[in-house]
């Protein structure tokens, strides 16, 4: 040990004061993720507020943690959640498992589930953290209609896929 | 030393046998075999879907296409494997091998999905479906068909529990052929041309068939789904464990699918002795009684200031029941037991050792319906501990038997596997099936059946008439022929005569006779000693010997087992009601299954304490001093023995669920009362029963020999009532299943047209049948049957005969035309 090394030290220390600062002052300074950041997961939901998800399990069975628990239902005339037979009557992600890979949202077949940008997934409680369908569905949109409600877009489900991106333009134009 | 490997030693073609070779592979097959077979067992899979083990070759699919070469010449173009049988020097080429063969599956592949609507996502099947897999082993990545796909409205349903979609069909006729060559309903058949060939049902005429829930497993893509299962899981959530089927005694192989502590479905089990891959709607469909809400899960004892049932600890309960029992036992004339006829053999064990032990008394019976001594008799003289083993009648014999003849047994509606045997027996044209009974049922059209017609109560004198009288008669000598076999049901009990009957039948034809009771537990309880004349593994309560090798093995005093025949169920309830027995212990018995309803009832009442162990809320918890609730059949192990005698066990389903078998009840109820019955679980009830071994003994028990008596007559003014059970029913264990309810054949009295006349009934039109104790109206309906019967469904829709009418097979009833108008 030379003599000179606590002056290194403090030289070091020195030094930095006149370097680009890389801590972030959060939550002071709430920054926002890259664009496709892993974040909380949403149900999205067809332009006139029916929901996408079909209850298929695809998600669940894709999922390598074991996260995902999903029940499908059956639609009825009186009861209308999706277009088509099917919908997800239940639906839970278990955020202290889930390791935000997203191999769920590939294997999504109707584009249900996406990830958003959302991050703040901490908790005292261990049973919040297990988020239920009506934490995961999307925000109800102008247009939009809290299902149980019939199809308003289409004839048949075919009518919504088909179509689904014009739809959501109309929808967006109707919203403006 | 190097040594050079041998050649492989010439294979050695048996007689009836041919050489061929399958990829290069030289193998010897019987004559006959289905080319897709043989590559089956090399161990060569040919991708298929219309392919059956089971059913006849329909050569539908054609995805089983291979190349053939015969004498050195190729055929022009691919076969189907699962058409061509074996020749002698054939050279085939599975896809494996050959690129021609691929190609052709490949593009077979592309046709069938031409029109599929590849919606997986939605589709029950997704995650098990054979055209899922094999499209994406031997498919091609992507279609050239770009227009439009040909649709259907979907799903339609087709029965209340069967659902079609014509779109994900891939045309296979699995189930038309499963519904017409096995089961003998073709309700559902193919319908147009062409491409707009599709599998329908006719119009107005719904896939009512007790074997439906079989197509939707078959169905190798998922256009027949099941209404109940719909969308509820997919097959990586499931767990599956091997079950065996509770409902009837032919003790079906089953596969139980749950999902976190539920029981989603149920499936075939495949069992080639037993069920083959079959196995009807009621074992399918029935299970959710076990969840129904009413469920008993906490013990109940009844408050003494209130005379309400209130929930308890178990110990509280226990010690109540213990004590009231000790009392009922020492004081007040004894203690009854009635098990009911749906225990596992553990359990049944326990009941049967719980009334000796704990109680002393051999009053102790499982028959839960109407029953008789000359049973007993037949029971303990020609049932009791036969099994496939020791040369008893089995399925297998069923189906090379050349002639077998059904005595007061319904195959179809009171043990479906039975009848499925017997129909695939007359099938092959090697046996015939007679059917001594009422009237032409479904199930004596479907077995190819003679009917052998009498009134009811008149069996015995028919088979005097038949057989003795007229010994040229066909049925006789057909019978004579090896191997045939006589099955007795358990309506048989009603008829006074008629088990001494059928054994003289048996001795003077040599054919073998086989008892077939409806409820899986009766034959396993019946070998566990839970009669009255009985002790387990068949020991007579007459024979000293027997007793003095149960005394041992259970570490009794000599001469603690009493050597008196105790009393049936009758005369338990006959005793209960007189005031003569202090207490009932009573299993799963529904008082309205037994002979007298009203009596039953007024027993259970009239006994000073009656302890009831059941799974839900029953006329007999209602009416019990103490409630100890056990386990369904999913939540625990145990075996059945099955009809034939063989034993059926299986593990539990769902473990830790807290419910307890009968036989831990048991134990811990007769450890309270001072005694060790060692049934703490099944494993230790199963060690402690084969601890007794075989009897030493060599008495027998003498079978009954009761004179047939003439065949009744009913009167001027009234009709003799024939009755049994239909396989969907109200029974308890159907509850909670709307769906499989509504497949359930449509309760009507049947009577012959002159018997109509004579009462002035018109068909269609209601009649009333009534007793003195009350009236059921249904709506008349002409049948084959003997002039002066009436045929009525036993406990279905608002038929239940013997809560309304207190009257079963062989009663004599008033018949009447409902005034149009009336009150119903």
């Amino acid at each position: 040990m030379g003599v000179f090394d606590p002056l290194k030290g403090f030289g070091v220390t020195f030094s930095t004061m006149f370097k680009k600062v890389v801590t972030e002052q959060y939550p002071e300074d709430y920054r926002p993720t890259a664009a496709r950041y892993h974040g909380r997961h949403q149900l999205n939901r067809h332009p006139d507020g029916l929901e996408k998800c079909v209850g298929c399990e695809l998600c669940a069975w894709a999922c390598p943690a074991d996260a995902i628990f999903v029940e499908g239902g059956d639609n009825t005339e009186d009861a209308r959640f999706s277009p088509g037979e099917r919908y997800g009557a239940d639906y839970q992600i278990n955020y202290l498992r889930c390791i935000g890979c997203g191999l769920c949202i590939e294997a999504c077949p109707t584009r249900s589930l996406t990830m958003t940008n959302f991050y703040e997934l901490a908790d005292d409680d261990r049973q919040r953290l297990i988020f239920t369908k009506e934490d995961l569905l999307a925000p109800l949109l102008p247009g939009m209609e809290q299902p149980p409600h019939a199809m308003r877009l289409g004839e048949n489900e075919q009518d919504y896929y088909v179509n689904g991106p014009e739809l959501a333009r109309k929808a967006g134009e109707v919203a403006q | 030393m190097t040594v050079a490997p041998e050649k492989s030693a010439e294979l050695v073609v048996p007689e009836g046998h041919v050489k061929l070779t399958i990829d290069g592979l030289e193998v010897v097959a019987p004559k006959g075999e289905l080319l897709i077979r043989t590559a089956e067992r090399l161990g060569i899979v040919i991708p298929r879907f219309c392919d059956h083990p089971l059913l006849d070759p329909a050569g539908a699919c054609r995805q089983c296409l291979v190349e053939v070469e015969m004498g050195g010449r190729p055929m022009p173009k691919p076969q189907a494997s699962c058409t061509m049988t074996v020749a002698e020097g054939m050279v085939v080429k599975t896809q494996h091998t050959s690129p021609v063969a691929d190609k052709a599956q490949q593009g077979v592949m592309e046709l069938l999905l031409i029109n599929h609507p590849l919606d997986c996502p939605i589709c029950d099947k997704g995650g098990e479906c054979p055209l899922q897999n094999q499209a994406l082993a031997h498919g091609r990545a992507d279609s050239r068909f770009h227009e439009t796909k040909r649709t259907f409205p979907k799903p339609i349903p087709i029965s209340t529990q069967v659902l079609l979609d014509r779109e994900r069909c891939v045309l296979c006729q699995r189930c038309t052929r499963f519904s017409s060559q096995i089961a003998g309903d073709p309700f559902i058949e193919l319908l147009e041309r062409g491409a707009q060939q599709q599998i329908g049902i006719a119009q107005e005429k719904p896939f009512q068939s007790y074997f439906s829930g079989n197509t939707i497993q078959i169905c190798p893509v998922g256009a027949l789904t099941s209404a109940a299962y719909r969308f509820r899981s997919r097959p990586f959530d499931l767990v599956s464990t091997p079950s065996v089927c509770e409902h009837c005694s032919s003790g079906c192989a089953e596969r139980t699918d749950w999902r976190r502590g539920k029981v989603m479905r149920k499936l075939a089990g495949e069992d080639p002795e037993v069920n083959e891959e079959w196995i009807c709607d009621k074992g399918r469909f029935a299970f959710r009684y076990a969840t129904a809400a009413d469920r008993l899960l906490r013990p109940m004892v009844r408050d003494a200031d209130s005379g309400q049932l209130r929930e308890s600890s178990w110990t509280e309960a226990l010690r109540v029941a213990a004590e009231g029992l000790a009392k009922a036992r020492d004081e007040a004339g004894g203690v009854g037991v009635l098990a009911g006829g749906r225990l596992t053999v553990e359990d049944a064990y326990a009941y049967g050792k719980f009334a000796r032990v704990a109680l002393r008394t051999n009053d102790v019976d499982f028959r839960a319906r109407p029953h008789s001594a000359e049973e007993l008799e037949f029971l303990a003289a020609s049932v009791v501990g036969t099994s496939p083993e020791s040369g008893g009648v089995t399925f297998r014999q069923l189906e090379s038997a050349p002639a077998v003849l059904c005595v007061a047994f319904e195959p179809e509606e009171e043990a479906p596997i039975v009848f499925l045997r017997l129909r695939k027996a007359a099938r092959k044209g090697r046996t015939k099936v007679f059917h001594l009974g009422q009237w032409t049922s479904p199930a004596v059209d479907k077995t190819f059946g003679t009917l052998l017609p009498c009134v009811p109560g008149g069996e015995p004198a028919a088979i005097e008439g038949l057989f003795f009288n007229s010994g040229t008669a066909e049925a006789f000598e057909a019978l004579s022929g090896s191997g045939s076999v006589i099955l007795v049901g358990e309506r048989a009990a009603e008829v006074p005569g008629l088990f001494s009957s059928v054994l003289r039948l048996a001795e003077r034809t040599g054919a073998k006779a086989a008892w077939i009771p409806r409820r899986a537990g009766e034959r396993g309880a019946l070998d566990a000693g839970v009669l009255p004349n009985l002790l387990p593994g068949g020991r007579q309560v007459t024979d000293g010997t027997a007793r003095a090798e149960v005394e041992q093995a259970w570490g009794l005093a000599a001469g603690a087992l009493s050597a008196e025949p105790g009393r049936d169920t009758d005369a338990i309830l006959g005793a209960a009601a007189a005031g003569e027995l202090g207490g009932l212990l009573v299993g799963g018995v529904d008082p309205y299954d037994l002979a007298d309803p009203e009596l039953a009832l007024r027993a259970i009442e009239r006994a000073g304490f009656v302890v009831s162990l059941e799974l839900r809320p029953s006329a007999v918890t209602e009416r019990a001093d103490v409630v100890l609730p056990i386990a369904p059949s999913t939540e625990k192990s145990g075996s059945y023995l099955n009809w034939e005698g063989r034993r059926r066990e299986f593990g539990t389903t769902l473990d830790g669920t807290g419910a307890l078998p009968d036989c831990r009840v048991l134990d811990t109820l007769a450890v309270e009362m001072d005694a060790d019955l060692f049934t703490q679980t099944p494993a230790a009830a199963r060690a402690n029963l084969e601890r007794l071994g075989a009897t030493a003994s060599t008495r027998r028990a003498e079978p009954p020999a009761v004179p047939a008596p003439p065949a009744p007559g009913a009167g001027e003014d009234g009709v003799l009532l024939a009755t049994w059970h239909q396989l969907i029913d109200n029974g308890s264990l159907q509850d909670e299943e709307p769906n499989l309810a509504g497949t359930a054949r449509t309760p009507v009295a049947r009577l012959s047209a002159a018997t109509a006349e004579q009462f002035g009934v018109v068909a269609g039109e209601q009649v009333t049948v009534a007793t003195e104790r009350g009236s059921v109206t249904l709506t008349a309906e002409p049948a084959d049957l003997p002039d002066g019967v009436v045929w009525l469904p036993l406990n279905s829709g608002v038929s239940r005969l013997r809560r309304e009418l207190g009257a079963g097979h062989g009663a004599t009833v008033s018949l009447r035309p409902q005034a149009r108008g009336g009150n119903s």
